[in-house]
């Protein structure tokens, strides 16, 4: 024992400053090009974009359409999914197959706002939402009460989501379900909640959901100004998830994280509790995703229960796949990839699309289990030639 | 290699249940007033009808370095499994120290308490490097929030580098963890349960792997752990054990089979029977 305190105390002295200097290289790596690409990204969907949409007339060559504002917009929304998804799956290694429950209830919930904001307008020029009219109802159901308040509404679609994820999440981890199996009941919890909008009495609007929305806070909702603010607010929200993410993955708590991915046992063995960690990071990444789907269903003009059909959910997974998961740049990136490719297949031959899906989930797992992300970063690496 | 005497303390320390004079013990911290820090007492655990710890009584006290021998399924891991919370006795009890119940509390609660746990196959996070391996390991506050603004001040990186030194680990400081060699990894997870301050360490097979002059150096650093911190080591590695040279328990078939130092232990006609008569 006295031979190697000896032995430490006289290598104490040099190596003292290498060792205390670890700490702040961890977190520094890539500060630059971060700092770079976000002032990009924000001179893009804060200057550029709405410029070239509300000033440029419409015949001019760079000009940019409703089509493309409200096809962006939303696909800003998907990709702020694909993030949060990331966190719980490409991070912690759970893999959600229900993440599109989530994002359909925070529709729902600001889905409500806009219906109760038709009023008069309606087919029915009633103070009801159409459905109810439709249905014989007289009244709005109690949930529905105060739902005219856009505050309400806006707490309802973090508050929902929240504490179904909390629920749901305390006694799936509590239970210590893992894998495949927790797979399997996202899904079924989608499901479950899917069939439940489908009926009429659930309040919902049945399978038709909701439509026809005509204004938010006043304005038109097919205004090109409320476009571009429902358009910059969906790239604000990415921008928020990619900050929060970014700070929550290089802390200690990103490094907990993943070490429940990799070896949870011994992280329980080293004292800390799984369950809390596991909770925190999936009910964040469910109000995450409730977020982007109330500022998605206002661009789309519709919410109804397809939303929540387990096909959605999967496809929410594929985004991660394909752009790279454990990154936080490559969920971005599949989500507008696969969602380009989705919409150029869907107009061009729309029989096709789901075989295309299906066929890029296979590739991607077969051979690249990193994403595009690892892709780049193989080659990156080969043309270094062993460089480094 | 002369064997430490069995310490006079371990019987008394487990009849002395009862003669407490009212001194205090701060929640959650240990009370090892009667020496002992472990107590098992007629555990029994079976699995779908195998018995695999059978009214297993044992006693560790404080400070000891004891080493647990036995033949493959004797339950020398199920007894680990039942000291860290991982697995519930069915019947006996278990204690740490004269207050903490075991079977009452979870994995991380056992480990606050102070209880390391080295597993037999070396685990540790691979994707990490070595010293954020150790950053996690670190005793401090393991609670969520905590852990969203945790920094580590210059007592802690000491500790860490301190620790890296003594595992011989401060060259790989930056070094994924995944990227060591196995003993590299068996002493990375030896320096995890250091840096954890624990009041007892279970080590499974702590040297399997590992080269002899880093199974030399693992038994210094056992012994120069040992009277600071309780150890119980599981090994196959009789010179190793005899290198150590505390108390040995053989279990067989769930139970203890004998006790006392290595040298008697082995000229046990039982022991003997066991090892070589199947």
């Amino acid at each position: 024992m006295t031979h190697i305190e000896s032995v430490l105390t006289a290598r104490e002295a040099n190596e003292e400053d290498e060792i205390r200097s670890v700490s702040a290289t961890q977190t520094n790596g890539h500060g630059g090009t971060i700092r770079t690409a976000t002032g990009i990204y924000a001179a893009l969907v804060f200057l550029l974009i709405p410029l070239a949409h509300l000033v440029i007339p419409a015949d001019h060559g760079l000009h940019v359409s409703d089509y493309l504002v409200t096809l962006l917009g939303k696909i800003l929304c998907y990709a702020a999914v694909a993030v949060a998804l990331d966190l719980v799956w490409g991070y912690t290694g759970i893999l959600s197959l229900g993440h599109g429950v989530f994002f359909a209830l925070g529709g729902y919930a600001f889905g409500m706002y806009l219906m109760r904001g038709i009023g008069l307008d309606g087919s029915y020029h009633s103070h009801l939402p159409d459905f109810m009219v439709f249905l014989d109802w007289k009244e709005l159901p109690w949930y529905w009460l105060g739902t005219d308040h856009i505050l309400w509404a806006a707490f309802l679609v973090v508050a929902v989501p929240g504490i179904l994820a909390l629920v749901f999440g305390y006694f799936a981890f509590r239970s210590r379900i893992k894998g495949v199996y927790f797979s399997i009941i996202t899904q079924a919890m989608t499901v479950a909640f899917m069939l439940l909008f489908f009926r009429n009495e659930t309040g919902f609007g049945g399978n038709n959901g909701f439509t026809d929305f005509k204004r938010i806070l006043g304005f038109s909702i097919t205004a090109p100004g409320t476009r571009i603010v429902l358009f910059a607010l969906s790239a604000a929200l990415l921008l928020g998830t990619l900050y929060l993410a970014r700070r929550l993955t290089v802390s200690k708590f990103g490094r907990i994280l993943t070490a429940i991915r990799d070896a949870e046992s011994r992280l329980m063995f080293i004292g800390y509790n799984p369950l809390y960690f596991k909770l925190f990071i999936w009910t964040l990444s469910a109000v995450i995703c409730a977020v982007a789907g109330a500022l998605y269903v206002p661009q789309v003009g519709i919410i109804n229960p397809g939303e929540m059909s387990p096909s959605n959910s999967i496809e929410m997974v594929v985004w991660v796949a394909v752009g790279g998961r454990g990154t936080l740049i490559g969920p971005v990136i599949g989500a507008f990839l696969v969602n380009l490719a989705k919409s150029w297949f869907t107009v061009s031959f729309p029989e096709y699309w789901l075989f295309f899906l299906g066929a890029v989930f296979v590739i991607v797992t077969l051979f690249l289990p990193h994403g595009v992300v690892g892709l780049w970063k193989k080659m990156k690496t080969m043309t270094k030639g062993g460089a480094s | 290699m002369t064997p430490i005497p069995i310490k006079a303390g371990f019987t008394q320390g487990g009849n002395a249940m009862g003669v407490s004079f009212g001194h205090q013990v701060k929640e959650g911290d240990l009370d090892t007033s009667t020496r002992v820090i472990v107590y098992l007492e007629h555990i029994s655990v079976s699995f779908d009808g195998f018995k695999a710890l059978n009214d297993l009584s044992l006693f560790i006290d404080v400070g000891e370095l004891r080493c647990i021998i036995g033949p493959n399924g004797a339950g020398k891991t199920t007894m680990m499994d039942v000291i860290t919370g991982k697995t519930k006795p069915d019947s006996g009890s278990a204690f740490l120290g004269q207050t903490m119940d075991l079977t009452r509390l979870s994995e991380p609660e056992i480990a606050h308490a102070g209880v390391g746990r080295k597993f037999q196959k070396p685990t540790v996070f691979e994707n990490h490097t070595v010293f954020e391996n150790m950053e996690l390991a670190l005793k401090t506050d393991k609670r969520v929030w905590c852990t969203i603004f945790a920094k580590l001040n210059s007592e802690e990186k000491d500790r860490i580098a301190q620790t890296l030194r003594l595992i011989r680990l401060d060259d790989h400081a930056h070094r994924l963890a995944g990227l060591l060699s196995h003993g590299q990894k068996q002493w990375l997870e030896i320096g995890m349960l250091l840096v954890q301050e624990p009041k007892l360490l279970l080590l499974d097979e702590p040297v399997a792997g590992m080269t002899d002059e880093e199974t030399e150096r693992t038994a210094e650093l056992f012994l120069s752990l040992a009277g600071k911190h309780s150890l119980m080591v599981v090994e196959h590695d009789m010179a190793f054990i005899r290198k150590l040279g505390g108390k040995v328990t053989v279990l067989h078939e769930g139970s203890v089979l004998a006790e006392g130092p290595l040298d008697r232990v082995q000229n046990d006609q039982r022991v003997i029977d066991v090892y070589l008569g199947r």
